[in-house]
């Protein structure tokens, strides 16, 4: 069975999901070319407008162990080279890659005719497949009244996408900063605005770290830091929270989603398409790889399309929306249980800690016949998972059904007096009198 | 691990040959295969890929793996090394793909790059996978002569480009050396057979028991076939050329191996003294799995020194580490035999000199040294012949003087219609030298075929 991996973004249709964010990746023909040969669907061309000046120092990483780049932050701003020369080049490659979707970033000062202006001029130029309006720097350019600082305001993402879209005759995406509570809202005034659809997330505020030596924070230009936007693979569950809850929200029903934030391998983009996404974006883990990982994202997704029956992207996007609902409505009477395999525990006596100082003293040391082993107290385990997820072993600890017998009840409906709770373990009382 | 030796009062069970014989490279656990995929930096240009002679791209499928696209990642292999699983067992990795290892100059270990190849290409057979189909048919024949590691590449790539192939063995089953001569500590026959399999499914025909040039004359198959390609091998384990050499208890290191990797474990065993006579990989080989028959004392007898012992260091550790002893400057003069057993080998020392035309000490005899080795057994593993007798049959097929049949880069012969490639070609190197020669001379055939 052939899986066919073309994707479809309120009209845009490139030859897989996988597109390029608008960051350094896309500075140039070259890297766009590069990037098209190694098998990238689409590109967002990196973020043009008023030409602007850059720091040098620009990113600061976060490790974790021996993996670095867990976590990238960057104070650079928008494109620092002359607008003709991005129109340019994003003209060659829309020339020489006519299946590939490129995507013209923008971001301008907030009047109507220097809108009306760009988005003229760069679709006359370039013949781009379409405009991703950037509402999201957290850093520099919010300072100056632009990216997040109007991400941040509705009514502002509203009125510039009217802007936009009164001369734009291609697809317009506006892309949201998660630099607010509730992206729902900014979400929803930019369809009022009339956008074709959304992107997210761009980066969140953040200050990686603080240099000790320097007494300055990383990364510093001559002794001195700013705050800057933080992405890479630790900020994906905030990117899907945020592009979940527009998928779920029904205000927002049929507005097309690109999903941005964290993305390093295919099974990352599956996540994000599986919330809804029509298509991802990605930029840390090129900056980090290189292009080529696209290979395995289009490869890995193929392969597990095939091996569960899914055809065409749309077979699987948004299937995991539904079950992603307020707590309230979740089974209070769902029990569950770790068990821990004896013969794969290696005795690292990991889980019983955490659960004995950070959970719920459900676990008892247990060795037998000279092996170190943990036990399940059963009438204390609440099922929170925290030892499994500590466990070095995989499949050593695993979470099981508690047949309790009582029929499901959830929050809502135990308030509104329909179900019984079924009885919970209680905490030992350890208080000394 | 510890060797379980036999006695006079203990032969081995097939258990314990069983647990002597124990995987020297064993399977990953899950666990082991993501905490060894994280350790691959995934270098660009990566220095492993360039030291593979077939190029798999390392970071690539070390990369999937950690993604959890195992398919993907034995694809990537096998696509690149149709005999990627016998490679991942047996290939001296130390020298080749880890040896290069970034992570050597790191954390003084590299990546275990053979045993992650073996976790991916493992799925295959396990899950019975069928990574590769037959191309759409050309209509143009080739005849594959030898099925080892050499002509299973070249069926396979042949296939893929969509010609029809049949494969010629001498012997009644596939995979010339890696099925039956490769240490079964690093690969057992039925790996190496499930392997041929693979390639065989594509729609390869198989010719067992076939000798060509004695069933088969290389006229026939340049009627019936539009290309031939030579993937033969080497010949018989070369003579000593010493009186006693014909006696019962002398054998040649090819077939002590092949008797014990083709029989059940504790029906071939192992006298208690045994000389090994050579000290190249193949003579580690055959003193290795002499030791884990059960035999109390293995001795190799090698007229150099250590230093000129053509056997790669870490086989020799291996050899050491089995138990195994060493006379070196050692040359073997005679057999001794009384009746139809072996009591001993005369031997003389030897005194290393200056330098030979090879580049290595010579050495010669001091004189009035001779002594007598006692032992029970003498194995000889002086290196496998060269096929000249054979290939000479081949009209206008260039061999050198050695024996060895010439090629170009690409695997064509002198002859327009004859390729060729592995160890009838290069002397004897590795399975993974082979492949590589199998399947580029697969390309050189599929251009030749679109000229004719
Ligand atoms: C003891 C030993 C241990 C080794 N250990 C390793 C190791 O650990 N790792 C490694 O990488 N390499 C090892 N090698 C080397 C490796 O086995 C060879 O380099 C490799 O098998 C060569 O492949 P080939 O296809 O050229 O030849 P072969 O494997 O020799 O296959 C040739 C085939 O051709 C058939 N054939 C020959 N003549 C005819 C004919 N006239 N008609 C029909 N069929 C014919 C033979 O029956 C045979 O099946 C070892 C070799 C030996 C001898
Ligand atoms: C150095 C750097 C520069 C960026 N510049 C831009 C930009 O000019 N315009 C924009 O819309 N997003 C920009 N981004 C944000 C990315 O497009 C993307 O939204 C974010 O990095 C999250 O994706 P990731 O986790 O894959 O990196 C930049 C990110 C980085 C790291
Ligand atoms: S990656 Fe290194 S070499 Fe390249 S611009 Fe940045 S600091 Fe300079």
């Amino acid at each position: 069975m052939a899986v066919d991996l073309t994707s479809n973004l309120a009209g845009i249709v490139s030859p897989n999901p996988f597109w390029l964010a608008s960051a350094p990746p896309t500075n140039t023909y070259g890297q766009v070319a590069r990037a098209f040969d190694c098998g990238w669907g689409g590109a967002v061309w990196k973020t043009i407008g008023q030409p602007i000046v850059n720091v040098y120092s620009r990113y600061g990483g976060i490790d974790l162990g021996t993996q670095r780049l867990i976590g990238l932050n960057n104070i650079e701003l928008i494109t620092d080279r002359p607008i003709e020369d991005n129109l340019k080049e994003m003209k060659l490659v829309k020339k020489r890659y006519p299946k590939h979707a490129l995507i013209a970033s923008l971001m301008v000062e907030s009047k109507r005719e220097v809108w009306h202006e760009i988005v003229k001029r760069t679709h006359g130029e370039t013949g781009c497949d379409g405009f991703e309006l950037n509402f999201g720097c957290p850093h520099g350019m919010s300072e100056r009244g632009m990216g997040a600082a109007v991400g941040q305001v509705p009514e502002y993402c509203q009125q510039i996408v009217e802007w936009v879209k009164e001369v734009s005759t291609i697809p317009v995406i506006t892309k949201l900063t998660p630099n607010v509570a509730d992206m729902t809202y900014p979400a929803r005034a930019a369809k009022r605005g009339g956008t074709d659809a959304v992107s997210a997330i761009n980066t969140i505020n953040s200050l990686v770290g603080v240099d000790l030596d320097l007494m300055a924070p990383r990364p510093n230009v001559a002794g001195k830091g700013s705050h800057g936007g933080y992405c890479g693979p630790a900020v994906k569950p905030i990117a899907l929270n945020f592009v979940s809850s527009m998928a779920a929200d029904p205000e927002l029903q049929g507005l097309p989603i690109s999903g941005i934030g964290g993305i390093s391998t295919w099974k990352d983009a599956a996540e994000f398409i599986a919330l809804g996404c029509a298509n991802v974006q990605v930029c840390t883990a090129v900056m980090h790889y290189g292009f080529r990982i696209v290979e395995d994202m289009c490869d890995g997704l193929a392969n597990w399309m095939e091996q569960k029956g899914y055809q065409k992207l749309t077979d699987f996007q948004g299937r995991a929306v539904p079950s992603i609902q307020k707590w309230e409505n979740l089974d209070l009477n769902h029990f569950i249980r770790a068990h821990i395999d004896e013969a794969t525990c290696i005795g690292c006596e990991l889980c019983f800690i955490a659960c004995e100082d950070g959970a719920h003293q459900a676990l008892a040391l247990a060795p037998k016949n000279g092996k170190r082993l943990v036990e399940v107290k059963e009438d204390m385990c609440v099922g929170c998972n925290l030892c499994s997820l500590v466990c070095p072993v995989p499949g050593c600890i695993t979470m099981r059904k508690v047949e309790n017998g009582a029929p499901s009840v959830s929050w809502k409906q135990h308030c509104a007096g329909a179900g019984a709770l079924a009885p919970r373990p209680q905490h030992y009382n350890t208080v000394e009198e | 691990m510890s060797i379980r030796i036999a006695s006079a009062d203990r032969q081995l069970s097939a258990a314990d040959v069983a647990h002597n014989f124990a995987e020297l490279h064993p399977a990953l656990t899950e666990a082991e295969a993501l905490a060894e995929s994280a350790r691959c930096l995934y270098c660009y240009d990566a220095p492993c890929t360039q030291a593979c002679p077939t190029h798999i791209d390392v970071p690539s499928f070390i990369k999937k793996i950690h993604n959890d696209n195992l398919k993907g990642a034995a694809r990537v292999i096998l696509d690149a090394n149709p005999l990627g699983h016998s490679c991942a067992r047996a290939c001296p990795v130390q020298v080749l793909c880890e040896g290069a290892c970034v992570m050597l100059q790191q954390e003084h270990r590299a990546v275990a790059i053979g045993r992650l190849q073996r976790h991916a290409t493992d799925a295959v057979l396990a899950q019975g996978w069928k990574l590769f189909s037959a191309g759409a048919p050309t209509g143009k024949k080739v005849a594959v002569v030898g099925a080892g590691p050499a002509g299973l590449a070249c069926a396979q790539e042949l296939r893929r480009a969509g010609h029809a192939v049949v494969v010629f063995d001498a012997r009644k089953q596939p995979g010339g050396l890696t099925t039956f001569a490769i240490a079964q500590y690093k690969i057992r026959p039925d790996t190496a057979l499930a392997e041929a399999k693979t390639i065989l499914d594509l729609g390869v025909e198989l010719r067992s028991g076939v000798q060509v040039g004695v069933d088969l004359t290389f006229e026939q198959l340049e009627r019936d076939f539009d290309a031939v390609f030579l993937g033969v091998g080497l010949g018989a384990t070369q003579a000593l050329g010493i009186p006693g050499e014909d006696a019962a208890g002398v054998v040649d290191a090819l077939t002590f191996i092949e008797q014990l990797k083709t029989r059940p474990y504790g029906t071939v065993a192992a006298p208690a003294r045994v000389l090994v006579i050579g000290a190249g990989n193949t003579a580690v080989d055959a003193a290795t799995q002499a030791r884990r028959l059960g035999a109390a004392h293995v001795a190799f007898v090698y007229r150099r020194s250590e230093d000129e012992a053509p056997a790669y260091g870490f086989e020799l550790d291996l050899a050491k580490a089995s138990g195994c002893t060493f006379h070196w400057l050692t040359a073997p003069a005679r057999v001794l035999v009384e009746g139809d057993r072996v009591t001993g080998l005369e031997c003389v020392r030897m005194k290393l000199g200056a330098p030979d035309a090879s580049g290595r000490k010579g050495v010669s005899p001091v004189p009035k040294s001779e002594h007598v080795l006692p032992c029970d057994l003498v194995i000889k593993a002086l290196g496998q012949s060269k096929r000249g007798d054979l290939l000479r049959q081949v009209e206008k097929l260039q061999l050198d003087s050695a024996g060895r049949v010439v090629i170009d880069e690409e695997g064509r012969t002198s002859n327009p219609r004859y390729f060729a490639g592995g160890d009838c070609v290069n002397g004897g190197k590795e399975i993974v030298n082979a492949a590589a020669d199998g399947k580029r001379a697969a390309g050189a055939i599929s251009i030749f075929l679109k000229g004719t």
